[in-house]
């Protein structure tokens, strides 16, 4: 092992053009890693000693700008999100790798329009949902409007990586069950989707933080009230939308370090489940 | 009876391959319908070429934006591209196991935290450096480029990364067949190799910063004038209608949702370039 390094060190002494290269490579991962580290440990550090009770508690005011109304709606949101979202996402990527045959037209034009649709900006998804569920369909500034909105914008998302994770499956599946009788429909939800799980749910906790982290979409469909929404009717800030809404009151310094550093708990949690899920079936 | 179920839940899979569609239809539509007429009304030459947005004066010129998104988009990549690609050549061919395990959940928790909280961060970190160290207010191009640059990192890297890895194995081990060291082979056989899906990164990085509202919002300044020097204050298209969009009504919401048609477009052209690098790669 040390008889190795030195020899490295002796081959970059004859080739500092290597050890150039080396450097630069070196350097540009301690760059990413530790914008990154700092980035987190900054916020951490400044926002965990003001995470007060106060900052919990079940109703919002001007004085303890709690997070906790906008922390139900996130999950309100996401859920709703996810209602309109995962089941078309599944269905339409069954369509295209179940039914569609090799090669058909619409394949390449879904393809291509769920490429479009993963490229468009959030901002420009908010102004479409202000445009269409809020004003043209009159669902107003609501919970309902905002799901709608970020529903298509996760769309894309879901349905390729259920793709993906269809077309993992071995045909022998299909073909075995097929030999015992069973219908198309019957082969792909009892065989087919089953082995499929774990990969839609990887695409799935994406879209969750996708949700979670949105902002510039949700402002003008969703609204920014900071009250749980009752009724999917009902104008909804979530956390995202409410860290942005105190930062730029910039009377609430402290509490919004502190929210920071609850999205950043609820985005790292995130993230490790969506590891777990492919360490425990992707091996 | 199990024959009609089948025709059925075709039907619905197919009405669920075709929302993605539908949904990009509807984005053009709405967008088009409401932004187009403005732009006429106004003229569009007047509209694109405008030097002077000033609302309150029916004077709707979106100019500085576009030059402020070109600035900002390039300040990004200048940032954000050479670590990015250094770090993923690291990442695919220098790093040790157990450093690439906890790299690559690093890189994905980097793409996963919210604009918001990276606009936060900016805001209280960036803008008092950059004021302190180069003058100026502190909200600036380059505040917004830098940070930009910073989120840009997790696409061009993880992007890159695959398509480093994709390179088959025999073009590094010709290199060291012909007598160059490690860190030649990588970067004078694979690197080349891994070219268009490098490429491809770039400019999926680009989409991104083109399209990031949230953050840029709360670093840049937001003026609407071209910005002369790197320490100025600068407005992107987005953060234009994102600023703007709550209280604005008639000819200007409408001026607003024209921004919106061009930065549509900017995207379109984006991701066109994308998918033809992306078939290009294929081949």
């Amino acid at each position: 092992m040390k008889s190795a390094i030195i020899q490295k060190w002796k081959g970059y002494k004859n080739d500092p053009k290597s050890f150039g290269l080396f450097s630069a490579v070196f350097l540009a991962m301690l760059i990413t890693m530790t914008a990154l580290l700092f980035v987190i440990v900054y916020i951490l550090v400044k926002g965990v000693p003001h995470l007060t009770p106060d900052l919990f508690a079940a109703k919002y005011t001007s004085e303890n700008v709690s997070l906790m109304p906008a922390l139900i709606n996130t999950l309100l949101m996401t859920a709703l999100s996810l209602l309109f979202a995962v089941p078309v996402g599944i269905e339409a990527a069954i369509y295209l790798t179940e039914y569609a045959k090799h090669g058909n037209k619409l394949v390449v034009l879904v393809g291509r329009t769920a490429e479009t649709l993963s490229g468009i900006p959030s901002i420009v998804y908010g102004l479409f949902g202000a445009l269409f569920f809020v004003k043209y369909l009159g669902f107003g500034l609501s919970l309902l409007s905002g799901a709608l909105t970020l529903s298509i914008m996760i769309l894309p998302l879901i349905m390729r990586t259920t793709e993906e994770a269809l077309r993992a499956v071995p045909d022998s599946y299909r073909e075995g069950s097929f030999g015992l009788g069973a219908g198309k429909l019957r082969t792909v939800f009892r065989i087919v989707l089953p082995c499929a799980v774990p990969g839609i749910l990887s695409g799935v906790t994406l879209g969750i933080g996708r949700i979670v982290g949105e902002s510039a979409a949700l402002l003008f469909t969703a609204g920014t009230v900071a009250e749980p929404a009752i009724s999917i009717f009902d104008s909804a800030r979530t956390l995202s939308v409410h860290m942005y809404s105190i930062s730029g009151e910039g009377l609430y310094i402290e509490q919004t370090y502190a929210t920071a550093v609850v999205l950043l708990i609820v985005v790292i949690a995130i993230n490790a489940l969506s590891d777990y899920i492919a360490k425990k079936f992707f091996k | 009876m199990i024959n009609w179920k089948e025709k059925l839940m075709k039907v619905v899979f197919l009405a669920a391959a075709c929302v993605s569609i539908a949904a990009v239809v509807l984005i053009c539509i709405f967008l088009f319908v409401n932004g187009v007429p403005a732009i006429s009304e106004i003229g569009v030459f007047r509209f694109l070429f405008g030097t002077k947005w000033k609302p309150a004066n029916h004077l709707y010129g979106i100019w500085p934006m576009i030059v402020g998104s070109v600035y900002v988009t390039a300040g990004a990549l200048l940032a954000g591209v050479p670590v990015g690609i250094l770090t993923a050549v690291y990442m695919a061919r220098f790093c040790p196991r157990w450093l690439y395990r906890i790299m690559k959940s690093s890189i994905s928790l980097m793409a996963g935290i919210p604009s918001v909280v990276y606009g936060f961060f900016g805001l209280v970190v960036l803008v008092p450096f950059i004021r302190e160290t180069f003058g100026g207010r502190g909200m600036s191009v380059l505040t917004a480029s830098v940070l930009l640059g910073l989120m840009i990192l997790p696409t061009i890297i993880s992007v890159s990364e695959t398509s480093i890895q994709a390179v088959p194995q025999s073009y590094y081990e010709g290199g060291l067949a012909l007598g160059a060291s490690h860190e030649r082979s990588v970067f004078y056989t694979v690197l080349p190799a891994a070219k268009s899906g490098i490429f491809a990164g770039v400019v999926l990085g680009m989409g991104r910063a083109v399209g990031e509202t949230m953050a840029v919002m709360m670093v840049a300044g937001n003026q609407a004038v071209i910005p002369r020097n790197l320490t100025a204050g600068v407005r992107t298209l987005t953060t234009n209608i994102v600023m703007e969009m709550g209280y604005s009504t008639d000819l200007h919401r409408e001026a607003l949702i024209g921004t919106a048609v061009v930065l549509f477009l900017f995207i379109l052209i984006i991701n066109l370039s994308l998918s033809m690098l992306k078939r290009k790669e294929k081949e």
